[in-house]
């Protein structure tokens, strides 16, 4: 193998390359060979690092120089001064690096410093198009290691050990699921992956099949080993491109090692992967429906039991789990189950990749143990609300989920703890929201998702969550009443208890969890008229202060309901009746003398 | 598309059956690639895949009709896919919504009357950390605001 004085890393996540990254990677190409340093310097297009908020992101190793928000043009710059010169372009560095006497390495900065990757581990680390990196990494290790060394029942018994849970969203004993199927009656077994990563908010999934696809295709073939199957299909979202194409390059590069296919490793054991594409329905992140899905029918959930483990796929056992979990798998097998239990909780063993997002500065994705506290993740990682604004709360878990207050920010993180907060752990998604934000609307944000994705087969479900986003509409219309309130729970618990599947059962988890920790502002939407985050429109009020108004007459002239009037130099007017709330008036204005409230 | 076109095209769906027949689950897969090769799925079509495949209409019209990635009347140009997932939402990705609907004079679901761009709400596409998003055919936009939006309409 050949070796390198340097090697450039570059993201090819998603995040970066809508900022042009793939440019920076062939501009760092061309100016290498321009210096002729091209035997000496190698570029490495990679997965994602995680600083999404930064990005482009370009890591020069062996120095872990941590190079934020570069453009095309500043690539010249760090060839010349940093791989010609070994001058560090410090104008270029991501600023937390920068100190007065030295260069803090990336692990150093806070984003990073108490982070723990384990799913995570090779994303930003090799380059995923390149089954050769991945075997560098200890890739297809745990898989030689399982079918030359153990028996199915020993490899079974160790994912049983490690506790590890699915990172999907309910949270169920993975290596539970797999015994169940083991011992299914039957020949003809499926391993399934689920990758319809639908919560909106949640993106790690996308991430490391971008970023290290061979570590979910090496779990899936461990699983298809442990439980007797011989055919693997992953259910990727079509709105994931990237992933779909990295998955099939992985998939062809496994065939071509003897990884995947006949005889795997020369063993008597062969089990083969299938792509297929979702189109666009959130409900098929639901196993049953996922499987209705795969077998080309409408998504649609049935009743359990039986359960997958019994009869799922074509008819037949099949373990589905998330893409998040199979990235545990292979680190449990070469490392040991007491490794993986040394992290977490009591009942939460292991590592959670959360996807911050909202109003939060350091948006991206975050891997950090078990028991670690909201307060830690939002901000010491992710370095508090933007903007000086106060934080008002976190919501976890998607549409399915809750919001979590600032007062229960320092509860530690794990799937049971979140449950009795009101929310749920989901797929992680980790959504910030300020004071600007008004948690009634975020409500009816959500209920209008699952209304829209509910897929109609259970009356619960189909027609108690349209109720409920009723309710809510009038309610930041300012048209509520008191009795709404106590309707929205009554509908929200008996939904709760009556609804076929996981989507239609959590679907009124926001509107419990904003009940009962901002009880105060759907009051507020309903007895004052008010909507003290100033987001639902009904609600609002622009005024303009007799003392800040100079009578330019700007508003007025940008008031597209000519609903402002006055003469020059004295305060102008708004007409209540006419105003459409459209809000040019209050940006428009160069004094700051219109507030809305 | 004139009848020349779609007789080619009439064609090129046979092979992508064929590729699929007697595969387990093959009607996703080859709606899916139907879609990619008309840019959407014509009824000529589905009646060929009905027949082909051995699955009834009525199925067919409810696979395509359940999922919001199939569509069955033609598409613009270019898709533009507007993330309105939480993220997007909490950070205003109404207002680019919006605009684009302003500036290029269509409703959401629509298709703009030279047939360039078709624009649709969507649920998350995964870049969160870039909110609000869009996204042009497989091009991500990210950290946008209500500005940016013609320049980038500019390109296509």
């Amino acid at each position: 193998m050949k070796m390198y004085r340097s090697h450039i890393m570059i993201c090819r996540g998603t995040g970066c390359s809508s900022s042009n990254s793939e440019q920076i990677a062939k501009n760092f190409e061309e100016h290498i060979k321009a210096h002729g340093l091209q035997n000496e310097v190698i570029v490495e297009r990679t997965g994602c690092f995680g600083l999404c908020a930064l990005g482009p992101i370009v890591i020069i190793y062996p120095e872990a120089s941590f190079y934020s928000m570069v453009k095309p043009e500043d690539v010249e710059e760090i060839v010349k001064e940093h791989l010609v010169k070994g001058r560090v372009v410090k104008r270029l560095l991501y600023a937390e690096t920068v100190t007065e006497d030295r260069i803090k390495s990336i692990n150093e900065v806070n984003f990073y410093k108490k982070q723990h990757r384990v799913a995570l581990r090779n994303c930003g680390v090799i380059n995923p198009e390149n089954i050769d990196e991945y075997i560098a990494f200890d890739g297809y290790k745990a898989l030689t290691k399982c079918l030359t060394e153990l028996k199915p029942q020993e490899v079974i018994d160790i994912i049983k050990q490690s506790a590890l849970r699915g990172r999907g969203g309910a949270g169920f004993p993975t290596g539970m699921k797999w015994s169940f199927a083991a011992a299914a009656p039957g020949n003809e077994k499926y391993v399934c992956c689920n990758a319809d990563e639908g919560d909106p908010g949640a993106f790690m999934d996308r991430s490391v099949l971008e970023g290290d696809p061979h570590a979910v295709l090496e779990a899936m073939t461990i699983a298809g080993y442990a439980i007797g199957g011989n055919q693997g299909y992953i259910y990727v979202r079509a709105e994931y491109p990237i992933a779909v194409k990295r998955l099939g390059i992985a998939i062809s590069q496994a065939r071509a090692y003897g990884l995947l296919g006949k005889n795997i490793l020369g063993t008597d054991f062969s089990f083969d992967i299938e792509i297929r594409l979702g189109a666009g329905a959130f409900v098929c992140g639901e196993e049953t429906a996922l499987i209705a899905s795969i077998e080309g029918q409408r998504g649609m959930p049935r009743p359990r039991p039986p359960f997958p483990a019994n009869k799922g796929l074509f008819g037949k056992p099949t373990i589905l789990n998330n893409v998040e979990t199979y990235a545990n798998v292979c680190t449990i097998i070469n490392e040991g189950p007491e490794w993986f239990t040394s992290m977490g909780t009591e009942k939460s063993k292991g590592t959670k990749v959360f996807a911050l997002g909202g109003k939060i500065n350091h948006t991206g994705l975050v891997e950090v143990p078990m028991g670690t506290t909201m307060r830690e993740i939002i901000y010491e990682i992710g370095g508090g609300c933007p903007n000086g604004k106060a934080f008002k709360a976190a919501q976890t878990g998607g549409p399915s989920g809750g919001c979590i207050p600032e007062s229960k920010l320092d509860v530690p993180i794990d799937y049971d703890n979140l449950i009795a907060l009101g929310s749920m752990m989901g797929s992680g998604g980790l959504i910030v929201m300020d004071e600007d934000n008004c948690m009634v609307d975020i409500a009816r944000f959500f209920l209008e998702f699952t209304c829209d994705e509910s897929c109609g087969k259970c009356t619960p479900c189909r027609e108690g969550t349209k109720r409920m986003l009723e309710i809510l509409d009038k309610i930041t219309k300012g048209q509520g009443e008191m009795e709404d309130i106590d309707k929205l729970e009554n509908l929200a618990k008996n939904i709760k208890n009556s609804a076929l599947c996981a989507l239609g059962q959590t679907a009124p988890n926001p509107i419990l969890s904003t009940l009962r920790y901002f009880r105060d502002e759907y009051e507020a939407h309903i007895r004052d008229k008010k909507c003290p985050a100033g987001v639902c429109q009904a609600l609002l009020q622009y005024t303009i202060s007799k003392e800040k108004c100079k009578g330019c007459g700007i508003c007025a002239k940008q008031c597209p309901a000519t609903a402002i009037s006055g003469k020059p130099k004295e305060t102008y007017v708004i007409d209540q009746e006419k105003c459409i709330k459209c809000g040019v008036c209050m940006q428009k204005c160069p004094f700051k003398a219109i507030s809305k409230g | 598309m004139n009848e020349l076109e779609m007789k080619e095209k009439m064609e090129k769906l046979d092979k992508i059956i064929e590729n699929h027949r007697g595969q387990q689950g093959a009607l996703m897969p080859v709606l899916h690639e139907t879609q990619e090769l008309f840019g959407y799925l014509p009824e000529e079509a589905q009646k060929k895949i009905s027949k082909e495949l051995n699955v009834p209409m009525a199925e067919i019209y409810g696979v395509a009709t359940f999922y919001s990635g199939f569509t069955l009347k033609p598409r613009g140009e270019h898709t533009i896919s507007v993330c309105l997932g939480t993220a997007c939402y909490v950070k205003n990705a109404q207002a680019v919504y919006e605009r684009i609907q302003k500036d290029l004079n269509v409703k959401p679901g629509g298709t703009t009357a030279d047939n360039k761009f078709t624009l649709v709400g969507t649920r998350c596409l995964g870049c969160c950390g870039l909110a609000p998003v869009i996204m042009i055919g497989e091009d991500v936009y990210g950290k946008l605001v209500p500005d940016d939006i013609p320049d980038i309409l500019k390109k296509y």
